[in-house]
């Protein structure tokens, strides 16, 4: 028996170099087309250039890593941890010091930090196995844990919500809160706002709306049409754009509220292009694809945050007496999407456990069942269509005061997919899901900008790998809204 | 006394099909009427023409309601007939909603109650009125239900993990928490054991006698149909063959014969 054993653990060499032999060579099918030429643009023309030292490197990385991956499988962590921490120190220390280029897989240290990574990883892996012999967890087991931490994570919101908040709160005034900084943090509030919004359509209702951007658009140009047009300012137009974008909804809603799963999701794409086409297309009314310029600003309850007072009132530094810095204005927009995706978030949560979400969610778990029920399900879906889209047109607005310029090419069908993918990769219906989804989908490719390009194709492997790992999203775990026990005995 | 639901000449074709063909039959207030037949009969196109998720070609079905008077169920719509017209039902493959609690399915249950309660939400969310009473004036009623099919220790787990016969008997006390005057049951006991048979000819018992609910339902075992019902009502090929006590629908010859076929004449001298 234990020879048995043995020899199917026996570590077959040559077959693991042949394997590793051929995953390099796919590797340099793959890329000696993409990576190895480059087009440059010389006088007179595009030249090309060879690259093929990063092809030799991309595919003797890969030949190394698959052996490393098959030297696990067969469990013999020693020779991969010993080869993969060296590696890793080397490139890392080399990386840190800003060494000679020529001796690093790469030309840009992005890629070059990526390999450092994958190394670590693999050392990481290499010494859980040295330490944990053989217990290798299951997929199921795994999926039992996460979903403990789920569980977890959510009975946590108690303690977790608040902490964030006071974390969210106290950011501006921290001492490493850049301009750069904040700029992310409040688009990333942007897009927590927007993934609560469609939470509350998706993940509540389960109407999957592929076009949520188009509400987002109707919000940004009404506050824009309306600031330009009529002269309001941003706390009168806020609700304006978030009452006409529910509008939209209901607009859109009434009729296409009968279809379901792939069909509404087809048709709430269609709107999501049309509203785009229109705005691209009337050239009188919205300026087509010039856009609409000089947004007014949003103001302090009427104080405007600028250097030069209006000459018959105060700014907002002059009135309390500060000194003028051009921050001020950065840290006014964070509070300001704060304040809003904590309006969203307490608006969802509240009716969550209000009669009408928790039709909502029967809605979702069986339409069917509801009608027999009473619950009228047009109507029903109808609220949540109109709610998730004022929180849409918030977003919008505040969009449009941020930027000062909106044109039909911010709300393209990606927008839509975005956030929607902050949906679903938080777990659908999970609010802080969404928070950590935001983070990591918009937050980190910001903060990782000098990657270009490659940065949706780490997007796009991040969604795969989450897809792959966690089908139903990081923080799939409901808890009821209402509990037998909270209830105490009958009277 | 007036029977609760009067069903005449209720038609339903898809096509060239007629699925029930000139049905008509009295449902006695505060009786169990079970709707037996083979399979293909019609049962289930008449309650779904009943409970409006069919709207019928021709007939007419009147509910008359001991509080709110009389509703023709054939003009209203499938949301509206609970809401309304008191009419709740149970499916032939249980449908509850799998991934929310006990609980929260009877709440759902009482949507409409609690709607109105919570000021079609806005009142609530600011605020207002007096949702809380209501909201535990529900959970009562729910505590009650679940108590009585003995799920109250489960009622914040969720309906999906229940076994069969449970999600069953929750399927109708979730029916029963939307206070209806007539309960239709699809096959309350297909799939349950003799045991659980017996507890469900208990609380079917229970429902008529304590909470004065009409009760009509399709069954197969005719342990449970013979046992429990105060009226039957035979269906074959869409058409009704026979109606009447229970004694006198087992001894009808048409029913004998939709069941077990025509005698055969080849065989005459068989006993």
């Amino acid at each position: 028996m234990r020879e048995a054993a043995a020899r199917a653990l026996a570590f077959d060499l040559a077959g693991a170099l042949k394997d590793a032999g051929l995953v390099a060579g796919i590797v340099v099918l793959l890329t000696i087309a993409l990576v190895g030429f480059r087009t440059q643009d010389a006088s007179g023309g595009a030249a090309l250039s060879y690259r093929f030292e990063d092809v030799f490197a991309v595919a003797a990385l890969a030949f190394l890593g698959r052996l490393a991956v098959a030297l696990l499988r067969a469990h013999r962590p020693r020779p991969v941890l010993g080869a993969s921490v060296l590696f890793a120190l080397a490139l890392t220390a080399l990386l840190l010091h800003g060494a000679e280029t020529r001796l690093l897989p790469f030309a840009s240290a992005p890629f070059n930090w990526t390999i450092a990574i994958a190394a670590w990883t693999l050392s990481a892996r290499a010494a859980w196995l040295l330490w944990h012999s053989a217990s290798e967890l299951s997929a199921e087991a795994r999926d039992a844990l996460m979903d403990r931490i789920g569980a977890r994570v959510q009975r946590s919101a108690g303690f977790l919500g608040p902490l964030l908040l006071v974390a969210a709160v106290t950011l501006p005034f921290l001492p490493w809160a850049d301009r750069r900084l904040l700029d992310i943090a409040t688009l990333v509030l942007t897009y927590i706002l927007l993934g609560w919004g469609l939470n509350i359509v998706v993940g509540l209702a389960g109407l999957l709306d592929l076009g949520y951007v188009a509400f987002y658009a109707v919000g940004a140009y009404s506050y824009a049409l309306l600031a330009l047009y009529f002269d309001l300012g941003f706390w009168t137009c806020l609700p304006l754009a978030g009452i006409l974008a529910a509008f939209a909804g209901i607009l859109l809603g009434f009729p296409v509220l009968r279809l379901r799963g792939d069909y509404l999701a087809i048709v709430t794409l269609g709107f999501g292009e049309i509203i785009r086409i229109i705005l691209l297309n009337w050239y009188e009314f919205t300026r087509g694809p010039d856009g609409l310029s000089g947004i007014p600003r949003p103001t302090f309850f009427g104080l405007p945050i600028t250097r030069t007072p209006p000459e018959d009132g105060h700014s907002f530094h002059s009135f309390f007496g500060l000194e003028y810095s051009p921050i001020d204005r950065v840290i006014f927009l964070y509070y300001l999407a704060l304040a809003l995706a904590l309006i969203t978030n307490f608006v969802t949560l509240r009716i969550r456990k209000l009669p009408v979400g928790r039709a909502w969610e029967a809605l979702r778990e069986d339409e069917i069942a509801c009608r027999s029920l009473g619950v009228h399900p047009r109507n029903t879906k109808l609220t949540a269509f109109a709610l998730g889209a004022m929180f849409g047109g918030f977003g919008g607005s505040f969009f449009a005061t941020r930027q000062g310029f909106v044109s039909p090419e911010s709300f393209t069908f990606l927008e839509s997919a975005i956030i929607l993918a902050i949906v679903v990769l938080g777990g659908m219906g999970s609010q802080i899901g969404v928070v950590l989804a935001a983070i990591l989908l918009i937050g980190l490719p910001e903060v990782f900008r000098e990657l270009n390009q490659y940065r949706m194709l780490a997007f796009g492997m991040a969604m795969v790998a989450i897809m792959v790992w966690r089908p139903r999203g990081l923080l799939a775990h409901r808890d009821p809204t209402v509990r037998l026990s909270d209830h105490g005995p009958p009277r | 006394m007036n029977p609760l639901l009067s069903v005449e000449h209720l038609t339903m074709r898809f096509g060239g099909l007629v699925a029930v063909d000139d049905v008509s039959f009295d449902a006695p207030a505060r009786r169990i009427t079970a709707i037996i037949g083979p399979n293909g009969a019609g049962k289930t196109t008449l309650f779904n023409c009943l409970t409006g998720f069919y709207s019928p070609s021709a007939g007419r079905m009147t509910l008359r309601h001991p509080a709110r008077g009389e509703f023709l169920l054939e003009r209203m719509e499938a949301y509206a007939i609970p809401a309304k017209a008191g009419v709740a039902r149970t499916f032939q493959n249980i449908r509850l909603f799998p991934g929310m609690s006990l609980l929260e399915n009877l709440l759902v249950a009482q949507h409409n109650v609690l709607m109105r309660a919570s000021g079609y939400t806005v009142g609530a969310l600011l605020g207002m009125g007096r949702y809380a009473q209501a909201e535990r004036r529900a959970v009562d009623r729910a505590r009650y239900w679940l108590e009585r099919v003995r799920l109250v220790d489960r009622a914040d787990a969720n309906a999906g993990n229940l076994p069969y016969g449970d999600q069953r008997r929750l399927e109708i006390v979730r029916a029963m928490c939307a206070e209806p005057v007539l309960l239709c049951l699809d096959e309350p006991a297909a799939g349950l054991n003799p045991r659980e048979s017996a507890e469900l000819n208990e609380l079917l018992a229970f429902i008529r006698d304590e909470h004065r609910v009409t009760l009509l339902l399709i069954e197969h075992d005719m342990s449970v149909v013979m046992s429990i019902s105060d009226h039957v009502v035979v269906l074959d090929y869409g058409r009704k063959i026979s109606e009447g006590t229970p004694a006198a629908v087992r001894s009808d010859a048409a029913v004998i014969r939709a069941y077990l076929g025509e005698e055969d004449e080849a065989a005459p001298g068989r006993p």
